[in-house]
């Protein structure tokens, strides 16, 4: 294939993948917006692939055949509730692959450069490397706190923020060290050059080399670190962040290389990860610093006032005949739901009372779950159509008029406490006004707090009843009496 | 422990203190339940869905009593008519009960109890914090009365409440004066609201207007200034100015009005004169009073406690028992109260009271422990309505200031971002710049393209991007064919993991999109 060729594949690829992200922000071209990013992405591959110097397709096809079927096995067995682990799972092969191939560019001999452009190499394979380390770990320790196999408190280290910055400077004068070891060769004072290291200590003799596998051990601390010391509640944003990351990874890799459809790419999906995580950090009225810093619920604030009072508990036979007498119902679902597996049940529920002729809707707060949208990918599943689920911004204002809301496993996102009491660690959030309505059945299994750690005054107000129970369990037995 | 629930002996008392499912939840609290010999009948309960509910009947009030330890009733021990004794002498030395007291009214009852080393609980001292709402049978009798109060009205009303237009002419909806917006007051408006009266209410209270309103009446006012709320949610008694001008607009009323229901109580004292003789003669022949106050005295002047006066062709309805009227809703409701109670008295779920006089709730309702009188109870630790947060900071001062902060804020970042292109200008060579051009426009593009995304399609899109950001595969796919080993393998790695994340991103993208359907 001719350079000419390559470059217009790549010009089309790069106008797929900008169409792609297009389609994906509304419902009627979602999917042919990821279409259109297949296309896009299969272009770049077999257009790569056939450039002259590609030759070694023994080794090429078989990576690209067994990587291929285990993505598309992974992702066609995984459940619809275990969506943010995968997403944070194949987030994290991005980042593999980029400090791979930064490793890989380092050890590969450079010709035809001038001098200003090998230093430019080497801040690039710095960068990536490090980007990429950072991408890889931060989302294993995010897959692991989503699957539960870590446990979603945040783990606050003291003087946490001193050990980053220990670690950023440290990286720093590595990043100074690499510079005079590398391509470049900037000439300069070293400590490590002064310490006369035996180069028997360095892998293949290259001090360079020595000097990016400690960065990607530091940077594997920092990633753990960073997703280890954010609450549950924020994981949305930590995974929109490290979406985002893998993307700057990209482009990292594509200055370095030289290639611009990765420098496009990269830039398209770091700047739309950005993007998103400001979009979610805004939804939760969070300042996107300070969900990065982590600690949320932890620290701050005092739970005081609201929170005086009893529960009052309800059974299956009441909710289900408050159900059966309502004329407009909202179901308010949460990670409770997800956890359960008891959208289907929900979703059944809602046609029974639809089928009666009761307005059945559902309301979504934009991060109710562990993703953003988890909540109507769930719901999809569970084949609810999607002009029944309004956004919290359409629906807040009907739930004056509504007879019976039902909140299935949420809690903060429906929590008084954000719009009345200006102590809450959640104070100024925007959440679902659930209490407005006549009547709030809460299905939850305890009364513990959600992810948040913070105390919910919904539960003792007046017109709020407590059904406990798994969701799963309880929304089947209300739909057995509804029947 | 064993719990007896005996027949009520007040005259004209149908009410009952346990129904069958009540009975069956106390059983579940780990209590055995006796019920005399046709205690629910007059509410509808037979002694047979009593039975199937597992507890046992009893012929003998004397037996219940005898073996009982809890006893629960709606009306305070009377004398018995049949068994010669005062039902204080039938409760066993040093048992429990629970029932309405009114200790401040009643202390010759309160004697003969203290005397036989009884624990009592008043379900009329239950305080009115948020907590103990659900034991609050004033609340829930009051609830009933109110309602109650709009039936009677009703059934002595000649016509519609509702306006109507039939082919046989027009009929213009009953005008409802309600006095006093209590609970009762209330139930009243919402009732006569739902049969299409136009309702109009008064309280002294400002604070309950919002309550009136959201339930479809119209607040009457005066032009006077006076908040009337006294304490524990009642009203107090009001200035001289106050009642003039009260009484000028219900006599201004009175002329228009068809229906009358009045609620008006102040704790402690006799009901307030309310409607005078001459507001009654104003009113139109055929027209009701409902005077929910008769047992206090009333607040219509020509009320007769517990009886029906017609007086100027008015019907004036005096019925102190209003919630028996409705003994099943009645009995179901205070059966509740009561279960709420025993459940809080029974913290091990074993069918063991204990008495807890650290709880606000428990401590107010006793008002006799073991003999020894524990009435009135000190003022509950928790104050029944939290005080109001303080007042947040008037930002106002502070607005300028950040806006100039913004202001330099937007200033020095410009400026950083400014001198680093800078910079980069001036050092990087070409080839770079031309990259780094491209980097900052699709930079922008992206920015442009997700900023109006829908948040349902969050999770799609960044399962799509995620996908996408696989594009890192062209990176190894250039470097897989080096002549060095290290290389190709680190190469052939990198293809493998991205191509296990472009294939599933796509995938499970597809999978999700595939769900959403439009109905």
């Amino acid at each position: 294939m001719t350079t000419g060729l390559l470059a217009v594949s790549y010009i089309g690829a790069s106008i797929l993948f900008i169409l792609s992200l297009g389609g994906l922000s509304h419902q009627e071209t979602a999917r042919r917006g990821n279409v259109y990013g297949i296309i896009g992405m299969g272009i770049a591959i077999v257009a790569t692939a056939m450039t002259g110097n590609v030759t070694n397709y023994a080794v090429l096809i078989p990576a690209v055949a067994v990587g291929g079927i285990l993505g598309v096995t992974v992702a066609l067995r995984v459940e619809m509730t275990e969506m943010p682990q995968l997403v944070a799972i194949l987030n994290s092969l991005v980042g593999l692959s980029a400090v791979l191939v930064a490793i890989a560019s380092y050890l590969n001999p450079v010709f035809n450069l001038t001098r200003p452009e090998l230093i430019i190499l080497d801040v690039e394979i710095y960068l990536s490397v490090f980007i990429g380390i950072v991408t890889f770990t931060g989302s294993v320790v995010a897959f692991a706190k989503l699957h539960a196999i870590l446990s979603g408190r945040p783990l606050l280290l003291p003087g946490r923020n001193w050990l980053n910055l220990i670690v950023a400077l440290s990286l720093v004068w590595l990043g100074y060290e690499f510079l005079l070891a590398g391509h470049g060769a900037v000439s300069g004072p070293s400590l490590l050059g002064s310490l006369n290291l035996d180069p028997a200590l360095m892998p293949m003799g290259s001090l360079g080399l020595l000097l990016l596998l400690i960065v990607v051990l530091l940077g594997s601390l920092l990633g753990i670190h960073f997703v280890l010391a954010i609450g549950g509640a924020d994981m949305p944003v930590v995974v929109s962040v490290l979406n985002s990351y893998s993307g700057w990874a990209a482009a990292a890799t594509g200055f370095m290389l030289g290639n611009d459809l990765l420098i496009v790419t990269g830039a398209l999906v770091g700047s739309s990860g950005a993007i998103l995580s400001y979009i979610m950090c805004r939804a939760m009225n969070r300042n996107f610093v300070s969900v990065v810093l982590g600690g949320f619920g932890t620290e701050g604030g005092t739970i005081t006032a609201g929170i005086d009072g009893e529960a009052v508990a309800t059974t299956h036979e009441e909710t289900a005949v408050l159900l059966a007498n309502a004329k407009n119902v909202i179901i308010v679902p949460g990670y409770g739901m997800a956890v359960a597996q008891a959208q289907n049940a929900v979703s059944d529920v809602v046609e029974k009372l639809r089928s009666g002729g009761t307005n059945g809707r559902f309301g979504i707060h934009p991060v109710a779950g562990r993703l953003p949208g988890h909540m109507n990918v769930l719901l999809a599943d569970a084949k609810v159509p999607y002009d029944i689920v309004l956004e919290m911004d359409d629906i807040n204002d009907d739930f004056s008029e509504t007879d019976v809301v039902l909140v299935i496993g949420a809690n903060d996102i429906v929590n008084p406490g954000a719009a009345e009491d200006p102590n809450s660690p959640i104070a100024g959030m925007p959440v679902l006004e659930v209490w407005n309505a006549q009547t709030v059945i809460v299905l939850k299994r305890s009364m513990a707090t959600g992810y948040a750690g913070v105390g919910n005054p919904l539960f003792f107000k007046e017109n709020a009843r407590m059904l406990f129970g798994d969701a799963k369990e309880s929304v089947q037995a209300v739909l057995s009496h509804l029947n | 422990m064993l719990i007896g629930v005996p027949k009520e002996i007040h005259v004209e008392e149908r009410r009952v203190a346990a129904t069958p499912d009540s009975a069956e939840r106390l059983r579940k609290l780990g209590y055995d339940v006796l019920v005399e010999s046709g205690a629910g009948a007059a509410a509808q309960f037979t002694d047979e869905a009593y039975r199937e509910a597992g507890a046992e009947v009893v012929d003998e009030a004397r037996d219940l009593w005898r073996k009982a330890d809890i006893v629960l009733k709606v009306r305070g021990p009377e004398p018995h008519p049949s068994l010669g004794l005062h039902e204080t002498e039938l409760l066993k030395e040093g048992g429990h009960l629970v029932s309405f007291i009114w200790p401040a009214q009643n202390e010759h009852l309160m004697e003969r109890l203290r005397a036989r080393n009884a624990t009592i609980f008043a379900m009329d001292a239950i305080p009115r914090i948020s907590r103990a709402q659900k034991c609050d049978a004033l609340s829930s009798m009051a609830n009933i009365a109110g309602y109650r109060a709009v039936v009677e009205a009703t059934n002595r009303f000649g016509r519609f409440f509702g306006g109507q237009t039939t082919a046989a002419g027009n009929v213009p909806p009953a005008k409802i004066m309600i006095i006093g917006a209590g609970v009762s007051g209330l139930s009243a408006i919402g009732a006569s609201c739902r049969l299409g009266a136009i309702v109009r209410a008064f309280d002294t209270r400002p604070e309950v207007r919002q309550q009136v309103e959201s339930l479809g009446a119209e607040f009457l006012e005066l032009s006077f200034e006076e908040d009337g709320t006294g304490e524990g949610g009642y009203a107090k008694v009001m200035s001289e100015e106050f009642i003039k001008a009260e009484m000028d607009l219900f006599a201004h009323q009175a002329m228009e009005v068809d229906i009358i229901i009045t609620t008006a109580l102040i704790p402690g004292k006799p009901a307030p004169k309310l409607i005078t003789a001459g507001m009654v003669e104003s009113m139109q022949d055929g027209s009701v009073i409902v005077d929910l106050a008769a047992e206090q005295g009333g607040n219509c002047e020509l009320t007769k406690p517990g009886e029906v006066a017609v007086q100027h062709g008015v019907s004036i309805v005096g019925y102190t028992d209003l919630p028996s009227r409705m003994a099943t809703q009645s009995s179901q409701l205070y059966a509740n109260n009561i279960w709420h109670l025993i459940d809080d008295l029974t913290p091990e779920k074993d069918g063991r009271i204990f008495v807890d006089m650290e709880d606000d709730l428990i401590r107010g309702a006793t008002v006799l422990k073991s003999g020894e009188v524990t009435w009135p109870p000190p003022a509950p630790k928790v104050p029944p309505i939290a005080a109001p947060p303080p007042a947040t900071e008037e930002p106002g001062e502070e607005l300028p200031d950040k806006g100039l902060n913004d202001g330099i804020k937007s200033v020095i970042t410009m400026l950083i971002g400014g001198s680093f292109l800078y910079g980069i200008g001036l050092y990087a060579p070409t080839s770079f710049m031309v990259h780094f051009t491209i980097f900052v426009l699709s930079c922008f593009v992206g920015w442009q393209v997700i900023w109006n995304v829908t948040p349902a399609l969050h999770t799609p899109l960044m399962s799509v991007t995620n996908a996408i950001s696989g594009i890192v595969i062209v990176g190894p796919l250039l470097m897989v064919s080096n002549s060095s080993t290290v290389i190709t393998v680190l190469a052939a790695a990198a293809v493998f993991f991205a191509t296990i994340n472009i294939a599933g991103g796509f995938v499970v993208t597809q999978r999700m999109l595939q769900m959403f359907r439009r109905s």
